[in-house]
């Protein structure tokens, strides 16, 4: 097939990463937390060695350099999510934390006794309990749209729960679990069409897939800095500009205020209004170099590689006896293979794996809702990026077929 | 990769579990869930004057859990319950004779901390 996307080398790009300088390890579960290339460590050993100082407060020229690369930060982001402003780009901890921000800060205002939220069977934990918490206090009631059994949404039931006119609706972009990649153009439309506000988790979808948000016309869009080849502890939270302007403050405190009195408090203008006390100012850097790294390989690019790698596994895999593969054909899943084998649970297949340096998840990957639709209690996952060898799983088949020698020779 | 890990016994009670099932009228019957991988398992036990009269474990999980119940309750089957109750953790780890690394070492104490909290009526149990 004809392809414009210029072809990844993954070996050019592994040259990047430090940790697989020994050669010695199989990294598979980038999904769960990527490897971090050498300009992202530089850029945050940048700011710790050479010009730490707090930002947005103090007039000397080490302090102005920190602000500005910790803002530069989110141009970097307003180009990647090809937003509107910097105004809508909140810096957080993570998904999970940008999540649990517009549980709280627009959840609280906006959802009322009976309302209905509408979230999925694929949702991570982190797009499930921010919800459940926020409804029990308001007495709203929350519906999830099934999948079938390739583990993709049910559009008929999404529809027909899109007829009882929710306040909200939440997906991710691709399932964690299953690398299922929904058709998150057709749920906001129709989710907006039926007047909900739309959160999409893009945890699994910017790292892999990238998003345009105006395109997308989602109203929320989380995803985190540490799988995208970022440092920990930062996130960012992309809302559409209205709509954050209307929120109240989520954690009040240094930084966010424009004015404090004793009876009272003027709150900071956006973005600034969500970012109280001293910010995770390296973690933002390392974020703005992560970005640029990623876009530098170029996300088309990263998506081609990881359909490659995922068609690649689920056929080498298919000959592994015993194994139950979990989710949809590889031309609609990200770089995620969720599989079990018969007799052995994940745990002992990720230790026999270990041993072998091949790193995958077992688990219920913080989906434990899915787990039980897909009748088990865990899964074991690999996932991949843009430094993912064949040869890693060519790996993790052979550790495979050993746990099957070990445990069902 | 060398076995030392997945022994031969370790399998042998994976696969073969002893004492695998449920009690009726058990005196005492308790169970728990690892949060972490979802592995469960129950404890019932039928006493006569203070001894372990009979033990039986349900569940599901890794070898490691599962091997470590079956041998617990091979362990404490016909031992007075007040003996049962000063098992430690290094009881059981070295029971197993394997090195166990930290992130399965709650695989190897769940029997332990069911145990445990089932006999103290709590779940007094610091991991």
């Amino acid at each position: 097939m004809a392809s414009t996307t210029q072809a990844l080398d993954a070996k050019k790009v592994r040259a990047d990463f430090p940790i697989f300088q020994d050669g010695a390890l199989s990294y598979l579960d980038s999904a769960n937390t990527s490897q971090k290339p050498r300009q992202v460590v530089d850029a945050m050993v940048g700011y710790l060695t050479e010009y730490t100082a707090n930002i947005h407060r103090s007039a000397y020229r080490i302090s102005e350099q920190a602000t500005e690369r910790y803002e530069g930060t989110r141009e970097i982001v307003k180009r990647f999510l090809n937003a509107a402003s910097t105004k809508e780009i909140i810096y957080t901890k993570g998904t999970t934390e940008g999540i649990n921000l517009v549980a709280y800060s627009w959840g609280r205002r906006h959802i009322g006794e009976g309302d209905l939220i509408v979230l999925t069977v694929i949702d991570h934990h982190s797009n499930i309990v921010p919800w459940q918490i926020l409804a029990e206090e308001k007495g709203a009631r929350i519906e999830y749209v099934d999948i079938d059994e390739r583990g993709e949404l049910r559009l008929d039931q999404f529809r027909a729960l899109l007829e009882q006119k929710p306040k909200l609706v939440g997906f991710n972009q691709v399932s964690n679990a299953l690398g299922t990649i929904n058709p998150v153009d057709t749920l906001v439309r129709e989710a907006k069409a039926a007047g909900a506000t739309v959160l999409v988790d893009g945890a699994q979808g910017a790292p892999h897939l990238g998003v345009d948000v105006q395109a997308l016309g989602a109203d929320f869009y989380a995803f985190s800095g540490h799988k995208i080849c970022g440092p920990t502890g930062v996130g960012i939270l992309w809302g559409r500009r209205e709509l954050l302007e209307s929120m109240p403050p989520f954690l009040g405190g240094g930084d966010m205020i424009k004015t404090v009195r004793l009876d009272g408090t003027t709150y900071n203008d956006l973005p600034w209004k969500f970012e109280a006390g001293t910010m995770q100012i390296a973690e933002v850097i390392g974020l703005g170099a992560a970005i640029e790294y990623v876009s530098g390989i170029g996300l088309d690019a990263i998506h081609a590689h990881e359909q490659a790698l995922t068609e690649y596994a689920l056929e080498a895999l298919t000959d592994v006896e015993g194994i139950t593969l979990y989710g949809p054909p590889a031309e609609r899943r990200a770089g995620v293979v969720s599989f079990n084998l018969a007799g052995i649970h994940p745990h002992d297949l990720a230790t026999i794996c270990d041993r072998d340096g091949v790193c995958i998840r077992a688990g219920h990957h913080c989906a434990m809702p899915l787990m039980t639709r897909l009748d088990t209690a865990a899964t074991a996952r690999a996932s991949f990026y843009a430094y993912t060898l064949r040869e890693e799983i060519d790996r993790l088949v052979g550790s495979l077929s050993e746990a099957n020698r070990i445990f069902n020779g | 990769m060398d076995d030392q890990f997945y022994r031969e016994y370790i399998l042998d009670h994976y696969k073969n579990p002893r004492n695998f099932g449920r009690l009726e009228n058990a005196d005492i019957s308790h169970e728990e869930e690892n949060p972490l991988c979802g592995d469960v398992i129950g404890l019932d036990l039928k006493l006569q004057d203070g001894v372990i009269d009979e033990v039986r474990f349900h569940g599901r999980g890794c070898a490691i859990s599962q091997a470590s119940a079956s041998l617990l309750t091979e362990r404490i089957k016909g031992k007075p319950l007040d003996e049962a109750k000063q098992l430690t953790k290094e009881d059981v780890i070295s029971e197993l004779g394997i090195d166990i690394s930290a992130a399965r070492l709650k695989c190897a104490l769940l029997s332990l901390k069911v145990l445990k909290a089932g006999a103290y009526g709590t779940a007094d149990w610091e991991d």
